[in-house]
């Protein structure tokens, strides 16, 4: 009976941590995404300023509420503007920052297509 | 004629990205969140500062009636120096003063009233700050303006004489 005791606790504690490393990961991936808007440069879980840390609480305070990832990004997008992420969605203001390096991809190939290519036949 | 125009494309293409960019480089690299007015106030549980009573916001903010919330801490340089114009502000009848203690230890923030006099109705305590970053805030000071639980000025940073002007121009 003793065994059972410890081998529930064990398989109690067991899934405690490991829901919570989850969710430690989850925390860094979210704030790692976010711009820190005291030092530009710097994600919000690098940076140690006021601002940073209070957006950490406050991903862990969401995640607790049972938001998801995107909701707390849309929550912070709604306050502080898209500059919040480092990784900005696919929209009709950054169609031409997404769409660039593609369009100069699609031009470049066509030019080496037909200087070498081409000209070689 | 046929072999020349891809060249021209391409020139042209690489001069319009140029200007671009250029142009790009006169811009502020400080990115400073829009002024977001006309959005509704958030609705958020604080401690008073006073008090360890928890109020909801939705009581303290009631319609037809200006608001002025002040994100300040004692340990806030710009804070000081906008305290004066608080107090100016406070002489408005028809303004009420809401502050919000951000960050700060309480026995600072006491001596910070006492020395230079304490402008607010009521003060909220934010000790984790996460009640300013529902208000869109970054730093402080920030100040907003709210009427029928609107804003409806933002400032970011201290309070001027202009600043001032312009409140005292809304709230006549």
């Amino acid at each position: 009976m003793k065994i059972f005791k410890l081998l529930t606790l064990f398989l109690f504690l067991f899934s405690f941590c490991s829901s919570y490393a989850e969710q430690e990961k989850l925390e860094q991936k979210i704030t790692k995404n976010l711009r820190c808007l005291v030092c530009q440069g710097q994600s919000v879980h690098d940076s140690d300023t006021e601002f940073a840390n209070s957006v950490k609480l406050l991903v862990k305070k969401k995640l607790n509420e049972g938001l998801t990832e995107k909701k707390i990004y849309d929550y912070l997008k709604d306050k502080y503007g898209e500059w919040i992420l480092f990784d900005p969605k696919f929209n009709k203001k950054t169609y031409f920052l997404w769409l660039l390096p593609i369009l100069l991809f699609v031009i470049g190939g066509l030019l080496i297509f037909k200087l070498f290519i081409i000209r070689k036949n | 004629m046929k072999i020349r125009v891809i060249p021209i494309i391409t020139t042209i293409f690489f001069i319009i990205i140029f200007i671009l960019f250029y142009r790009g480089l006169e811009n502020s690299n400080i990115y400073v969140p829009k002024t977001n007015i006309n959005k509704q106030i958030p609705t958020f549980n604080a401690k008073l500062y006073n008090s360890s009573e928890e109020v909801s916001s939705s009581k303290i903010f009631k319609d037809n009636q200006f608001y002025l919330m002040n994100i300040w801490s004692s340990w806030c340089v710009p804070c000081r120096d906008e305290h004066g114009f608080l107090k100016e502000l406070s002489d408005e009848k028809n303004l009420k003063l809401i502050g919000l203690n951000y960050k700060d230890n309480k026995e600072s923030a006491n001596k910070f009233l006492n020395e230079l006099g304490n402008p607010y109705d009521i003060i909220f305590s934010d000790p984790k700050g996460i009640i300013a970053i529902d208000w869109g805030a970054y730093g402080v000071p920030e100040t907003y303006l709210i009427k029928n639980k609107m804003i409806i000025k933002k400032t970011i940073g201290p309070l001027d004489k202009n600043s001032i002007m312009e409140i005292k121009e809304i709230i006549k």
